[in-house]
């Protein structure tokens, strides 16, 4: 297997591209609202601006603290080369990469509850149990949602298995797929701390989730935290879209530009379902998180029969 | 072979001498761990050279024994388990060096060295022998020395009852194995294991066999629910003891278990299933007992049930393999569940030994009375961090690499085999995942709770760091965990050579494995990189100190933060009615209340609920007999001969 420079372009688009996905996120929001909107750029202003500031630090916290925007930032740009867009296969492609991306996401998790508990809040403490607890219950629906698309191809690579599926499958196993999208677009809800799992734009810190873990870092480590954010986004909607999207027009260019217009597409679902409807109730969120994997269980037995 | 009778008899002759010295603590501390290391260097040799794919020749002594024989060989599997037997005994000796020490004035350290050697002996000799009755006297002196170190604390009562779980859950595994060899024996005609290995068992004594080996193997290694022992003894032990126990001792349920698959040969499919079957409970409810457990050393016992778990996920996946002839899902199961083992006992042997230094440096276990101990004890927090990271299977270490043989395998199984072969991988995949999830919420409680945040009491405000000689055996533990994670194409290499797996199998592992090791250079790299980067962007910049963010609260104290118990609460709510947490709580009351209080405690609910009325039962049965029982010798001695006298009519007759 060696590399090919084009498998090169989908990290390096996901660096450009991914903070804009918040920035489309925030405009649907406020279209439906009736706003004008924040600037569609906000999230790169709002990263720069930061690198640029200093930061200030609890006296209670450790090098730990310091350390989990770096990991997780690492983590999120390793998880980039893993992931295919468009019909390139990701420069990093190997039987299993899948589970390297899911574990490299939980090390992110990991460090960023670690630094979340390194400052002996009880508001960061409550958000890092509520992740823990959340995200335990997302991964097996993550895995299975993806066996379930991975059975038709019988591949076990990531790029391999978005690259055999087809416009035909959603012809003719369209329910089993449909379930698989469901299943895949609760959990990157729930994973990037998005309405109806969590609201990253309340207020209160009593309620929050992801946002709440992160409110002791400043100046570049939450720039750091932002963009990895931002990444995470991009990854878990690229694996999507790859699922929602498998056309292969024969044209290179064509493909990735349909990819990339799935990926602004994915962001404004994402704004319209911020939209229309309100946060969970937290003990509720554990009973959509099964219910993903329910969702991708039916799948697989569609897929089995 | 010799090395290892060499190394066999210098554990035994250092232990004698460790007994013997007890009057003096420094010798008897030098004999036990010098010879505990010297033992385990000279052994390791052989060991290394079976791994590497040489060959040493077996040796069969006679013993008057009937039926016995001192047969022992070193084969590829034997070299394997012994390999961390050896690696992590020496290191928890030299850990337990520093950590009896404080004892010498109350007790003898004669004894704890001598048990703890003789431990280590009938472990290795537990993985080496052949013969049947060597085994059940190996088996034996293993579970004996064990109980003698459990108990070292014997002033307490809580030591004291563990200890007789111990004993009795112990005792009630070996009766298992023991007619597990007798009617193999029968059918072979021998006790040895080659012959075992020759004869052909029809395959409803081999179920019967399977199944009796299961629960004898299985009460050892703390198969759910026959772990009840676990969570009672591990505690108990002085800390480089339960590393042991929990690192590698348990293990030697898991070689029994594999030892006799390898005997019984072909296996049908329901025994793959069987052990997915255990696997997935003892994994998914071994690690929600551990998130209901305030006590850190109790945490860290429950998940080893956990890992056992893990283990019998792999060794299920290997079975189904083995039925279906399926050579890859063969090589998977079984490498991952062989590496498992192997990681296991750094990981756990680490925390095992991180448990001991915050016990060692604070006086206590409990997490809810822990905190802020990275600040007090930085070197020995920063392994444990290792250790945490480790055991939830996160890149770049090892954990990671034995789940992702089991996960790749049972991902293959799952999209390529039938309906009837893929539901097994799915539960497989479902499981490892939601068990993944659970144990890094586990292991982020456990080093959260005792390392970060503030000290939640004053034991824990005048925590210190542990000496060198407690240190150093966890930081080459931790630098273990690193070289197994980013040598994992080598490691892969020596399973699959010193096993013999087909070269095609092996290349199926090891391509992924190379790439994981180059992702995660990439990722350390990255890492190295932004660390560099954000000194740079920090440089010269105004850098503040302030309290944590309290929603404007400036005056934050200790009793604020989320506790061990507080972290875990959504989960263990979720499950109350398999955990049965029981709590009391007395609220606050009146307008000026003064008090207020909550506890609460989660029983193992196999013990509350199977084991304990089951025994009472039986004693309540059983105390019919008491007339019997005198406590005369002499009346004893009679029914000796009585007995004798109705076996010997019996044989006539």
């Amino acid at each position: 297997m060696t590399m090919q420079p084009a498998t090169l372009i989908p990290p390096l688009l996901a660096l450009a591209l991914a903070p804009l996905l918040l920035g489309v996120i925030n405009r649907t929001k406020a279209v439906f609202a009736g706003r004008r909107g924040q600037p569609l750029l906000q999230t790169y202003f709002d990263i720069w601006k930061l690198l640029h500031r200093g930061a200030v630090y609890s006296r209670t916290t450790t090098w730990v603290f310091r350390a989990g925007p770096v990991v997780g930032l690492a983590c999120a740009l390793v998880a980039t080369a893993l992931v295919p867009l468009g019909g390139v296969a990701a420069p990093l492609w190997f039987p299993g990469d899948l589970f390297l991306l899911v574990y490299l996401l939980a090390v992110m998790r990991f460090f960023t509850v670690l630094a979340a508990l390194d400052t002996g809040s009880s508001f960061e403490g409550m958000g890092a149990s509520r992740e823990v607890w959340f995200s335990a219950l997302a991964e097996p629906a993550l895995l299975l949602a993806l066996v379930a698309v991975a059975r038709p191809t019988g591949s076990v690579s990531l790029s391999q298995i978005l690259a055999g599926l087809t416009a035909d499958q959603w012809v003719h196993a369209g329910i089993g797929f449909a379930l698989v999208v469901g299943a895949l677009i609760i959990v990157l809800l729930a994973e990037n701390a998005r309405i109806p799992v969590d609201d990253p734009n309340t207020h209160l810190e009593l309620t929050m989730i992801h946002e709440v873990m992160v409110l002791d870092h400043s100046g570049p480590d939450f720039a750091f935290i932002l963009y990895g954010a931002a990444l995470k986004l991009w990854v878990l909607g690229a694996v999507l879209v790859g699922v929602m999207l498998p056309v292969h027009t024969g044209s290179a260019w064509l493909d990735m530009l349909v990819a990339l217009a799935g990926m602004l597409g994915l962001a404004v679902i994402v704004g319209i379902v911020e939209s229309s409807m309100a946060r969970l109730r937290l003990l509720r969120v554990p009973q959509l998180l099964v219910s993903a994997s329910a969702l991708a269980v039916l799948a697989l037995i569609l897929a089995m029969r | 072979m010799f090395p290892v009778l060499f190394g066999l008899g210098i554990w035994m002759l250092s232990g004698l001498a460790a007994l013997f010295a007890r009057r003096s603590p420094r010798t008897a501390t030098a004999c036990g761990v010098g010879g505990a290391v010297a033992g385990s260097i000279v052994a390791l040799v052989p060991v290394l050279g079976v791994l590497a794919g040489g060959h040493v020749e077996p040796l069969r002594w006679p013993w008057a024994v009937p039926c016995g024989e001192f047969h022992i060989a070193l084969d590829a599997l034997s070299a394997w388990f012994l390999l961390p037997i050896l690696i992590l005994s020496a290191a928890a000796a030299v850990y337990g060096g520093e950590y009896l020490w404080p004892y010498r004035e109350r007790k003898s350290l004669g004894p704890p060295w001598f048990f703890y050697n003789v431990l280590v002996a009938s472990m290795a000799l537990v993985v080496l022998v052949r013969n049947g009755v060597l085994f059940l006297v190996a088996w034996e002196v293993m579970a004996l020395s064990s109980f003698f170190l459990v108990t070292f604390e014997d002033e307490k009562e809580s030591v004291r009852e563990a200890g007789w779980t111990y004993l009795v859950a112990t005792h009630l595994g070996t009766a298992f194995l023991l007619a597990m060899f007798v009617l193999m024996g029968r059918e072979a005609g021998s006790l040895d294991f080659d012959a075992f290995g020759a004869a052909a068992f029809a395959p409803a004594l081999a179920n019967l066999l399977f199944v009796l080996a299961v629960v004898g193997f299985g009460t050892k290694a703390g198969f759910m629910p026959l772990h009840v022992w676990l969570p009672e003894a591990h505690p108990a032990a002085p800390s480089h003891v339960s590393a042991i126990m929990s690192g590698v001792m348990i293990k030697t349920g898991i070689y029994g278990l594999i030892r006799t698959l390898m005997i019984l040969g072909t296996p049908p499919l329901w025994w793959g299933w069987l052990l997915i079957g255990i696997g997935l409970t003892s994994g998914i409810v071994g690690v929600l007992f551990a998130l209901a457990q305030r006590d850190l050393k109790r945490t860290l016992a429950y998940s080893s049930v956990e890992n056992i778990g893990i283990i019998a996920l792999g060794l299920g996946l290997g079975t189904l393999g083995a039925s279906m002839h399926s050579g890859a899902l063969t090589a998977l199961g079984f490498g991952g569940a062989l590496l498992h083992v192997l990681n296991h006992a750094l990981f756990k042997g680490l925390l095992f030994l991180g448990a001991g230094a915050v016990a060692h440096g604070t006086g206590s276990r409990d997490m809810d009375r822990l905190g802020g101990l990275l600040k007090r004890m930085p070197l020995a927090g920063a392994a444990f961090l290792v250790g945490a990271a480790a055991i939830s299977g996160l890149p770049p270490f090892n954990g990671f690499v034995s789940e992702f043989l089991i996960y790749f395998g049972a991902f293959k199984g799952a999209v390529s085999l039938p309906a009837s072969g893929a539901v097994p991988m799915l539960a497989v995949i479902a499981g490892l995942a939601l068990i993944g999830g659970l144990a890094a919420a586990c292991f982020t409680r456990a080093f959260g709770m005792v390392f970060l945040g503030e000290p939640r009491s004053d034991e824990a405000r005048h925590a210190h760091e542990p000496g060198l000689a407690m240190r150093l055996p966890m930081w080459i533990l931790a630098g273990g965990c690193v070289l197994v994670g980013m040598g994992a194409p080598l490691v892969w290499g020596v399973v699959t050579r010193a096993f013999g797996v087909a070269e095609e199998y092996r290349a199926l592992a090891a391509e992924p494995l190379s790439w994981i090791v180059i992702g995660s250079a990439l990722f350390l790299a990255l890492v190295g990189a932004l660390v560099v980067l954000r000194r740079e962007l920090l440089s010269g910049r105004v850098v503040g100190q302030s309290a944590t963010w309290g929603c404007g609260y400036a005056r934050p104290t200790a009793r604020i933060q989320y506790t061990a118990t507080s972290f875990s609460q959504p989960i263990t709510s979720q499950f109350e009615s398999l955990l049965g947490t029981c709590a009391s709580v007395t609220p606050p009351d009146g307008y000026f209340p003064r008090h207020s209080a909550v506890a609460s405690e989660t029983l193992d609910a196999c013990a509350e609920k199977i084991y304990r009325p089951a025994f009472t039962l039986l004693d309540r049965a059983l105390s019919r007999l008491r007339w019997l029982q005198h406590g005369t010798v002499q009346l004893y001695v009679l029914y000796i001969a009585l007995t004798l006298l109705a076996l010997l009519v019996w044989k006539l007759g």
